[in-house]
């Protein structure tokens, strides 16, 4: 019960600070990958901001011998970059750049329509 | 850089640090989008509901927020439907054969110093720059 109870609110509070960065908008996101356009370095603070207090709050939460609501801490063991975790990073970050340019793209066709 | 906003990312930056602190703190647990949400799904049977209840708070935060503000956060998404499908068959696949995203790897990865993480993170990121920066020289857009 506990447990589920702040896994709704974990949830709530990373929301909020996704709609509050306006990382909802996928827009606001990939406007960061426009490095060499008019890039838009905002992921990079809201990155920044949740490492701080990620890094400080996890070693204090390892100050205790388990969790509230769990029997142990889960974090992950292996440390081995291998060409599996190499490989899906690059497909992740296609897709996401991917995503990105199609809007200019279309603005581009038109316009060159609209010059006919 | 105009449409740079440093104090409300970094608010929200720290709002998604604490989630994830809670999330370890309360239950154990990594706090990663791709990950969690892909266990809602695929996880054992014990394991689902507090992966399902996370999804939920996630997804009713920005609705709360249009709720109570009276207005939608902005929301720009291209309306290219085979784009977005192969772009999100990418980031689904990409996340789950490298184990995380930005929140995973991003996130609770680097501020435990995983090597793993560093990798992807710069991996992801540098694609990602790469693929925009390609598709711009080479299609003008």
């Amino acid at each position: 019960m506990g447990r589920n109870i702040a896994a709704l609110l974990a949830g709530l509070v990373f929301g909020l600070g996704l709609t509050i960065s306006e990382m909802v908008n996928p827009a606001k996101v990939l406007a960061f990958l426009d490095l060499f356009g008019n890039w838009d370095p905002s992921l990079a603070f809201v990155m920044g901001g949740a490492l701080i207090v990620t890094a400080i709050g996890y070693r204090l939460a390892w100050t205790r011998p388990k969790p509230v609501f769990a029997e142990r801490f889960q974090v992950p063991g292996n440390r081995q970059v291998d060409t599996k975790l190499a490989l899906g990073a690059i497909l992740f970050g296609i897709g996401w750049g991917g995503l990105s340019k199609e809007p200019a793209l279309r603005r581009r066709i038109l316009e060159l329509r609209l010059r006919k | 850089m105009e449409n740079f906003t440093p104090i409300s990312a970094s608010i929200g930056g720290v709002l998604i640090g604490l989630s994830a602190v809670l999330l370890m703190a309360l239950n154990g647990r990594i706090a990663g989008i791709s990950g969690v949400f892909s266990g809602s799904v695929f996880a054992e049977r014990g394991d689902k509901l507090w992966r399902t209840l996370f999804v939920v708070g996630l997804i009713a935060a920005p609705a709360l927020w249009a709720l109570t503000r009276g207005a939608q956060p902005p929301f720009e998404i291209t309306q290219n439907w085979p784009l977005i499908i192969a772009g999100g068959l990418l980031v689904g696949f990409g996340t789950r054969l490298g184990s995380g995203c930005t929140s995973g790897h991003g996130v609770c990865g680097l501020s435990r110093l995983s090597p793993r993480s560093m990798a992807s993170v710069a991996l992801f990121m540098g694609a990602g720059m790469a693929t925009v920066a390609i598709a711009k020289s080479v299609l003008g857009a």
